[in-house]
């Protein structure tokens, strides 16, 4: 068997179609869309058709998307744009416990820095928030409410459209972090009161390197990037054309066939996760089984075993997957997103997340499992928890 | 992140089990930081005749205790308490630097499976 992929949510290939669409960018038209020569003007042509189809995806107008560098340079400057616009307002920003490390790492520095007061919403055991405690923690200084579109550790979607009418009720500026989203989970940023949106290419089989923060109209932002004149004076830095013709592409594409992948990939995964659970002992389902939920993500806790020690083990039987506890990229913290949701520590340290794509198959599927049902049992074995619970430790 | 030899000894790792008439029993750590490490010591005339481990926790942390029960059998009660956590690092070619906790658990469960067997033995 070849090397299998279930790490979607980390990044995804791109796609054919779409490094197609970008390699004359390199070579052919190369000018630099702020040119005012004809080579300039050339990629600045493709720039527009770029913009207008991430617009369209979205519901939103063309002079609203802006080019950024992916998904943590839209999230950052999302924050300290508005920040900066909205400061004689207050300082004040609502979020959940469970974003993306670009969204908490950054709010943490700017509390301690004294440039920011953050409310950390809770979420339940399946990772939603409450509609309640958000509309409790607006105060007359809030100027942000931002709350991930999709958990990019367990996939659970929020309520985004009730969450952005209470935004726009109490005219506080709402932004979401799309970056999981895009391609799996509808958005229309108009009919669902979306002020500021963030997106990156590679998740949805576009490259890396290239993302969008999407500003509403009229929304104040204190620019990020200083520089050039680029983006309307709003992002400064060269505009990367290969990067955005495939960006604009991919996201066509993604939304075209949004409907056919979610029904394709959410099979996968539901034939995944009834086959662990029918064939693993002691595992924990972690996020909702609802249909609030990425239709590529499953994410399990394993019982008496560390999800690292489960990651390499499957990475020796070439299958790549990603482990809850962030032990595995260098941090020896357990998943800060399972704990919220209040699984218990150990627990929160033996997960491991399954996310799937298009292109992966049923027989992929039948191998992991077979791996991992032999992975998981030869790890019990050596764990002295398993035993414990089985009653054979006569030392504990 | 981990060199060839730590995932060898990680994907094929010796005296895994727990030794049923154990003389000496150590275990260390707790669930909740994600490391625990039991070694339990079959000993005659203060020499280790045989160890076994079993370990919930990260690939460092099984290859550790790996390598510690293979280190301390065929030592004297006094070479076993000399082994440093240092000498398990070494003998892996290197952990990553937030990993070297988990060789210093091994170094722990061995004092503590030696003196777990002076203990009774004094008694």
């Amino acid at each position: 068997m070849n090397k299998i992929y279930f790490d979607h949510s980390a990044t995804t290939p791109t796609s054919r179609e779409v490094l197609d669409e970008m390699l004359p960018f390199f070579t052919e038209v190369y000018g630099n869309g702020s040119s005012q020569h004809f080579h300039g003007r050339e990629a600045g042509k493709y720039i527009d058709i770029a913009r207008r189809q991430v617009a369209d995806a979205i519901g939103a107008k063309a002079s609203e998307i802006y080019f950024t560098s992916g998904g943590t340079e839209s999230d950052n400057w999302a924050i300290r744009g508005v920040l900066e616009g909205y400061k004689d307002k207050g300082k004040h920003i609502i979020t959940t416990c469970i974003e993306h490390p670009a969204m908490i790492k950054t709010l943490d520095t700017l509390q301690k820095n004294g440039l920011a007061e953050v409310t950390f919403l809770g979420v339940d055991s399946e990772g939603f928030i409450s509609i309640e405690e958000l509309k409790n923690a607006i105060r007359p200084d809030t100027v942000l409410i931002s709350v991930m579109t999709a958990n990019n550790e367990i996939g659970t979607i929020q309520d985004i459209k009730t969450i952005g009418s209470i935004a726009k009720e109490n005219k506080i500026i709402f932004h979401t972090d799309s970056v999981q989203a895009i391609g799996n989970v509808e958005i229309d940023v108009k009919e669902m009161n979306i002020d500021l949106l963030s997106m990156s290419a590679h998740k949805f089989y576009g490259p890396k390197g290239i993302g969008v923060l999407y500003r509403r109209n009229g929304i104040r932002l204190g620019s990020f990037m200083t520089g050039g004149e680029q983006e309307r004076n709003m992002r400064a830095g060269t505009l990367n054309t290969p990067g955005i013709v495939g960006l604009g592409k991919a996201i066509e594409i993604a939304v075209r066939d949004m409907d056919k992948n979610n029904k394709y990939v959410s099979e996968l995964r539901d034939y995944f996760v009834s086959q662990v659970e029918s064939k693993i002992d002691n595992v924990y389902y972690n996020g909702t089984k609802s249909d609030k939920r990425l239709a590529s993500n499953a994410n399990f806790s394993f019982e008496f075993i560390e999800g690292e020690s489960l990651l390499l083990r499957l990475d020796l039987a070439g299958i790549s997957v990603s482990s809850g506890s962030a032990c595995s990229s260098g941090s020896l913290e357990p998943s800060y997103v399972l704990l919220a949701t209040g699984r218990a520590i150990e627990l929160a340290h033996g997960s491991l997340r399954f996310s799937f794509g298009k292109n992966n198959t049923k027989e992929e599927i039948d191998y992991c499992v077979e791996n991992l049902v032999k992975i998981v049992n030869d790890l019990r074995e050596l764990s002295p928890l398993f035993l414990k619970k089985k009653g054979e430790n006569k030392y504990v | 992140m981990y060199n060839e030899r730590v995932m060898k000894e990680f994907a094929e790792p010796k005296n895994v089990g727990f030794i049923e008439d154990a003389d000496g029993v150590g275990k260390v750590g707790n669930a909740s930081c994600g490391d625990i490490m039991e070694i339990s010591l079959k000993i005659e005339n203060d020499v280790i005749t045989d160890a076994k481990f079993r370990t919930f926790g990260c690939a460092a942390a099984i290859a550790s205790s790996s390598v510690a029960t293979q280190m301390v059998i065929g030592k004297t009660l006094d070479e076993a308490l000399d082994i440093k956590n240092r000498d398990v690092v070494e003998t892996l070619q290197g952990l990553p630097p937030q990993k070297i906790h988990c060789s210093v658990l091994a170094e722990e469960a061995i004092k503590k499976a030696v003196e777990d067997y002076r203990e009774k033995k004094s008694k």
